[in-house]
């Protein structure tokens, strides 16, 4: 099965045919940071933190295969700061706070912003006006945390495969909405699941919260990514 | 009104067969009848397509002639870029503003005129000019503007206002537009007299893969700006597994600065579409789709006539080219304002009926285009360059130009010039050999390839326009030496952050932030520590981002810092530790209102 071989910075690794190199990378025990990637949704490639260079060209790790013999850079100095400034930029180009959000030690921007030791982001707040939709009966839409990583989009359907939720707009304006008609259906276990995709505290059941107390959190203990560190 | 819509909107959606993929077409109709897409609309339509009303809703906002609030019964969209300020256009936006009585951006309250800015809409030779429902108007000034609105307001029809045609085919009956070719200097490429059909009839005497190779011989690069060997496209899609290919030709040219696609499309349109048909030859496609931008909407008739006439000479069309089981026939899909779409996979989804986003890569085009099949994209200037390589032998086309970039290249030349227009020039022809040409001998600046290329100086006029020195898709703007860099750099990024799509962070929040920081700087706030700052965020946008835009966006800012960095350095403070852009009183004036005190910032 696994007979591609590839590095990545080095490390001999191999991969399975059709693996993608953030997936081949986990399976060898290498860590690359991933905001918009979920396992089992098809690969967007949006927030581009996972960005490594392979053969000198830049490419997200999340949408491209491995191939035989690929070269692999990963940790570089230069792309761990790029990665770090994608993730100052979308605290900057949202409204993020973490204190009181139900999301904060679950949530993987916040995640990232430790690893990667985010201080002050290195670019202006934009503080942009952005709307909270809570015409679902099941969950609510804060758009001042959506990050668009568009896990949600790809992950929620209904049973005759249309979106429930889409991007609209476009640019510095585009943002996530809702079909009210079949947002309004979800059952309680598609909003439960809406808001286990979303990577932020944008998609939020009603009436449940703080089921977890702060602490106990996925990431209260350990680092994002440390878990695939070997 | 409900049940107008309604009626209308099921009316329109059957038209289409209810299909899907012609939900740009279904938006189009939908706004031309109804003057907007409502809420209202956009459910009915969602419902009779059975699709999710955000996907109809996503559609209908990303792009700029897809109108939620009534645009008018006549809509103005004039030009916004830069040249078009050159030769006049504040004057000739204020006489709209005026004579119309409503800002930019508004419709007058009784719904008989909107007024809109746009982008490059491909007349930069002829501006300021305007596009009113689909119809353009040319060479404005605020006199004719008095006329224009005085028309719209006692009703009078939008081509019954065009008062002058503009040369060549645009006198044509299905065209009758004032817009003019200029085409100043005609080369051995494309402008001759070269009969139609005949590189078809040579090509279909010929095995598919001789045709490749002729074309790979060659050496014939894409035309739109990308530069990708055209050969070796063909033939990675000719390779590809499938029963059915598409030959798409992206006639999308929205790089601002660009027309020349504009001119061969009126021109040379019986050379683009036996160029399609070649190449569909070559790969093994039987369909081909000319993309056409929405602001060149004005051609579609003349264009679908052309397509007609050349069915009629079997040159299109069952057994085409007289060639027995070789079937080839186009078809024409319209754009609807969106720069990005003239990226290949966005223009793919587009061209699908979604919102024009560009797709992950791999697959490519080649492999996984068009409805999911193998599909091949060239620029409008590439499949003419098809013909004439066939019947003249890649050698010929080899020999002119330079090693990396032969045969020539049809430039759009607009800005401080005496003579803009359309020039076929050898590839290998110097910046200063085409300003003497165009006679714009002053410049201090030439934007070469647009926007997403580079804004460079006298110290890189001896360079030569080529892939691997100055690439162009054709867009040259030529500026004066009283012309202000910073604004149209200002301008230019203004554009960026108004065509991203929106779909990745470094492009969505980073041309944003670029744009904030360049303000900053050019309002006098900035400091040398901004300075660094640009050129280093400018890096992290290019690096980082999905699609050549984002790739490419961050350009008129990091070739100006380049090339006019004194421009950049006198407005700025020398004292890098002081934020000239924190206005303190500013800050604290909503506080203070709500604490009810006066501030003594006097200190300060």
């Amino acid at each position: 099965m696994s007979d591609i071989k590839f590095t990545i910075d080095g490390k001999e690794c191999s991969a399975k045919s059709g693996q993608t190199i953030v997936e081949a990378a986990k399976d060898n025990g290498v860590y690359i940071p991933t905001l918009c990637h979920f396992d089992g949704l098809k690969p967007a490639g949006t927030c581009r933190i996972c960005t490594v260079k392979v053969g000198g060209r830049n490419m997200a790790a999340c949408t491209t295969p491995v191939t035989s013999g690929m070269v692999v850079e990963n940790k570089t100095p230069e792309l761990e700061d790029f990665r770090k400034a994608i993730i100052e930029m979308l605290f900057v180009e949202g409204n993020h706070m973490c204190p009181t959000c139900e999301k904060s030690g679950n949530c993987e921007l916040q995640a990232l912003g430790y690893r990667y030791q985010m201080m002050v982001p290195r670019f202006p707040f934009l503080f942009p006006k952005r709307a909270v939709d809570a015409s679902s009966p099941k969950l609510y839409i804060d758009k001042n945390r959506c990050v668009q990583c568009l896990r949600c989009v790809r992950g929620i359907t209904s049973a005759d495969g249309r979106k429930v939720f889409g991007l609209v707009m476009r640019g510095g304006h585009a943002q996530i909405s809702m079909d009210n008609e079949l947002a309004a259906q979800l059952s309680d276990a598609e909003a439960l699941k809406a808001m286990e995709l979303c990577p932020v505290g944008a998609i939020l059941r009603k009436e449940v919260g703080y089921a977890v107390p702060i602490g106990k959190r996925k990431y209260d203990k350990a680092p994002i990514g440390s878990e695939i560190e070997k | 009104m409900g049940t107008n819509m309604e009626s209308t909107v099921k009316h329109v959606i059957k038209e289409y067969q209810h299909d899907k993929t012609r939900l740009l077409d279904i938006i189009r109709d939908v706004q031309s009848r109804l003057g907007h897409v409502s809420d209202e609309s956009v459910i009915e339509i969602a419902s009779e397509l059975n699709v999710s009303q955000v996907d109809v809703e996503g559609v209908v906002t990303f792009y700029h002639f897809f109108s939620k609030t009534p645009v008018g019964k006549y809509a103005v969209y004039l030009n916004n870029n830069p040249t078009a300020y050159l030769m006049g256009r504040a004057a000739v936006a204020k006489a709209f503003e005026d004579e119309i009585g409503v800002s930019f951006g508004e419709t007058t309250s009784n719904g008989q005129i909107g007024l809109f800015n746009t982008s490059c809409i491909g007349m930069n030779d002829q501006e300021p000019a305007a596009i009113i429902n689909n119809v353009v108007f040319t060479n404005l000034t605020p006199e004719k503007v008095k006329t224009i609105v005085n028309d719209m307001n006692n009703n009078v029809s939008v081509q019954d206002m065009v008062k002058e045609l503009g040369d060549g085919n645009n006198q044509h009956d299905l065209m009758k537009a004032m817009v003019k070719n200029n085409i100043q200097r005609k080369g051995p490429v494309y402008f001759t007299d070269q009969e139609v059909g005949i590189g078809l009839k040579r090509a279909l005497s010929m095995k598919p893969e001789e045709v490749i190779e002729e074309i790979k011989k060659s050496n014939l690069r894409g035309r739109g700006g990308a530069g990708f060997p055209t050969g070796m496209k063909w033939e990675f899609c000719r390779q590809a597994e499938g029963d059915k290919k598409f030959m798409i030709c992206n006639a999308d040219e929205g790089e601002p600065g660009t027309f020349k696609d504009r001119v061969l499309l009126t021109e040379k349109p019986e050379m683009l579409f036996e160029g399609m048909a070649i190449g569909g030859y070559a790969v093994g496609a039987g369909n081909g789709v000319l993309y056409l931008r929405a602001e060149y909407m004005y051609m579609k008739s003349y264009l679908e006539n052309v397509l007609k006439t050349l069915r009629g000479k079997n040159i299109l069309g069952k057994n085409a080219g007289g060639k027995d089981g070789f079937n080839f026939d186009i078809k024409i899909q319209m754009g609807a304002g969106a720069y990005v779409c003239g990226e290949e996979s966005a223009l793919i989804e587009s061209a699908e009926g979604k919102r024009g986003e560009p797709r992950n890569r791999p697959p490519f085009p080649v492999q996984n285009g068009f409805m999911n099949l193998p599909t091949s994209v060239n620029n409008v200037e590439t499949y003419c360059s098809a013909p004439r390589i066939i019947v003249e032998g890649g050698e010929w086309f080899k020999k002119m130009g330079t090693a990396q970039s032969s045969g020539t290249k049809v430039l759009s030349v607009s800005g401080d010039c005496k003579k803009p227009g359309i020039y076929e020039v050898e590839f290998g022809t110097t910046i200063q050999t085409l300003l003497e040409m165009v006679e714009g001998r002053t410049a201090k600046a030439v934007q070469v390839g647009g926007p997403s290329g580079k804004c460079i100086g006298k110290k890189d006029f001896g360079k030569r326009i080529c892939y691997d020195e100055l690439a162009t898709g054709g867009s040259m703007m030529i500026f004066g030496p009283d012309r202000d860099i910073l604004d149209i750099v200002h301008n230019f990024m203004e554009f960026f952050v108004e065509e991203s799509c929106g779909w990745c962070v470094p492009c969505r929040a980073g041309n944003v932030l670029l744009l904030n920081k360049l303000e900053t700087i050019i309002a006098g706030n900035g400091t040398e520590k901004d300075l660094a700052e640009l050129e280093s965020w400018c890096k992290i946008v290019k690096s980082m981002s999905r699609c050549g835009l984002g790739q490419t966006s961050p350009n008129p800012i990091e070739s100006t810092l380049q090339n006019f960095r004194e421009i950049y350095e006198s407005k700025v403070q020398k004292d890098s530790n002081y934020v000239h852009a924190f206005d303190l009183a500013e800050a604290v004036k909503a506080s203070c209102k709500a604490a009810g005190r006066i501030p003594n910032l006097g200190a300060h």
